[in-house]
């Protein structure tokens, strides 16, 4: 069913992200492990900005901004440079950021994603490198602040800022795209998403072909589809009372959930951006080919290979390749045990458990998870069972077959659900000739008796199958 | 050419005060290097590739290796603007 897109919604972003699984930082050798750790002590004169201090790209961030840009098929540009973008801000130490302008490290690129009617192609303009401002932390209230106090333990980070094409029609295609964006930079290995301020988007929206507004400062994915619901909702509340959208910078209120006019005097060209003469030109586009032999398998060709190699659904294909931890997971479950059983127990049971509880997969071991499996295809726990272990393990820990001992979830011997199906059978003719009259409640009733009887060890499935053999 | 205007805006951008008095002057001022410089305009540079940077060098290039930091006490050493550990700069909103 093709998706006409009612309301002419066209949504491009910017996507900030910090290459925070390098060493260093952009222009420095200061470590980029400063999470947690006291405010300025990660930091030299190159990232405070002191005079005299002179910058040197950091060879690594290069490389991994070509991976990027390569693996979302991008065109590498010849020749690349940095330059000078002016303004004042505390949290920028020389008054400058060092960033790309006119000649970006890679442009022309292109990502597929599941769209509102299937596959749609999303065009990446471009990706550049520059460098993260610091930290302010305010003091006081935001409305009666009463200074600001500055951290440059993150000034310097390498960013890679990555433009879309205003390809998107809408909210959820957005956050679909930012979540396959995430999941490539994690196959890419340049990136962990679980550290603060790693992934910042800016929104452009516009609608009916209007003037677009340009929404910041969103932090998650689930943000920027909350921001782009409301900035939509607004526009379309500002047309039909007769408004008109004019082009703007707001900001992403994430605790109220609206967007703000942010009133700048600054305009595009009052950056005076200008060429970074402490760094020169970058010819880099001859790795080329050493660096997509050095790709490593990405989402989709591992969906792909999922379903040829494993035989396992697209759907679950898809499921367990959007992650790559779950996708390693399960890979190395696959080796032990059944491969298509594994697949609905780590797709279906096991990531629908941590999503639920908020937890990642590294709260379960893969030899947890075969035991589990294994007993299932055994048959000697019930599939029920199965589930129920799984939720044990990660609300309170413990070791499968300590559970399935403890809960006494072992399945009934054949010969002991036999007789108790024989038993309820005997006790409750009533409610077999109901069934033989049509009442196909009667059976959940009858299946019930012999569960009792088992104590909850009999597979309810087997158990109907069988009272249905022995009545008729 | 440059108008008073543009002169405080760009005061504005670079955070100088500029004296409302002194505008038409520093106005002239500008305008009179600007031309100097249209100068360069003159010379015919059909063909010739852009200078890109004044030294002749591409990929200078650092390993991705860390160096050691200050410590807290050297970042913030020249500075009286501080409060546990951080600079301290006015409010922003």
């Amino acid at each position: 069913m093709a998706y006409n897109n009612p309301d002419g919604v066209m949504i491009g972003l910017e996507i900030h992200v910090q290459l925070n699984r390098l060493k260093t930082k952009m222009f420095c050798g200061c470590s980029t492990q400063y999470h947690n750790s006291q405010p300025n002590t990660h930091v030299c004169p190159v990232c405070m900005g002191l005079p005299g201090a002179l910058p040197v790209i950091n060879e690594g961030a290069v490389e991994a901004s070509m991976k990027v840009g390569l693996a979302l098929n991008c065109e590498v540009t010849d020749r690349t440079q940095f330059h000078r973008k002016n303004y004042y801000y505390p949290d920028l130490p020389k008054g400058y950021q060092v960033s790309q302008y006119d000649y970006p490290i890679v442009s022309n690129g292109k990502v597929v994603i599941e769209g509102e009617d299937g596959e749609l192609v999303v065009r990446i303009r471009r990706a550049h490198m520059e460098e993260d401002p610091g930290k302010m932390v305010h003091m006081g209230t935001i409305d009666k602040s009463r200074g600001t106090l500055i951290d440059y333990n993150r000034s310097g980070m390498a960013l890679l800022e990555i433009v879309t094409e205003p390809d998107l029609r809408s909210p959820k295609e957005a956050r679909r795209f930012l979540d396959k964006l995430r999941n490539i930079l994690e196959y890419l290995d340049v990136f962990d998403s679980n550290l603060e301020g790693s992934m910042r988007v800016d929104a452009n929206i516009s609608i009916g072909g209007g003037s677009r507004t340009e929404v910041k400062n969103i932090s998650s994915h689930k943000g920027a589809e909350r921001a782009l619901i409301y900035e939509i909702m607004r526009q379309k509340n500002l047309l039909r009372r007769g408004g008109v959208v004019t082009m703007e910078t707001r900001h992403f209120d994430e605790a109220r959930g609206v967007t703000t006019s942010m009133r700048t005097k600054e305009e595009e060209h009052d950056y005076r951006y200008f060429p970074e003469p402490d760094l020169v030109p970058l010819k880099v586009k001859d790795r080329t080919s050493r660096l997509l032999d050095t790709l490593p398998e990405l989402p989709d060709a591992r969906r792909d290979r999922f379903v040829s190699q494993y035989g396992v659904p697209e759907m679950h294909a898809k499921a367990l390749t959007s992650d790559i931890k779950v996708a390693d997971f399960y890979e190395m479950v696959a080796e032990k045990v059944d491969p298509k059983v594994a697949a609905t127990w780590v797709a279906d049971v096991l990531k629908g458990e941590l999503n639920y509880r908020d937890l990642t997969v590294k709260s379960f071991n893969v030899e947890d998870m075969v035991k589990i499996i294994q007993m299932v295809i055994d048959d000697r726990i019930t599939d029920r069972s199965g589930v129920e272990v799984i939720r044990t393990m990660l609300d309170s820990g413990g070791i499968p077959m300590d559970i399935v001992q403890q809960k006494g979830l072992m399945k009934a011997e054949d010969s002991v659900v036999s007789s108790a199906v024989d038993e309820a059978i005997k006790e409750n003719a009533a409610a077999v000739e109901d069934y033989m009259q049509g009442k196909e409640q009667s059976m959940n009733f009858l299946v019930g008796q012999v569960m009792k009887k088992t104590r909850g060890r009999a597979d309810p499935q087997t158990v109907r199958e069988m009272i249905i053999s022995r009545i008729k | 050419m440059i108008t008073e205007e543009e002169v405080e805006h760009v005061g504005w951008l670079a955070r100088i005060e500029i004296d409302r008095s002194k505008s038409k002057e520093y106005a002239e001022q500008l305008n009179s290097v600007l031309d100097y410089f249209k100068q360069l305009d003159e010379v015919d540079t059909e063909g010739v590739e852009p200078t890109y940077h004044v030294e002749d060098l591409v990929n200078v290039l650092r390993p991705d290796t860390v160096t050691e930091s200050l410590t807290q006490e050297e970042a913030l050493q020249n500075t009286e603007h501080k409060k546990d550990g951080y600079f301290r700069a006015p409010g922003i909103m």
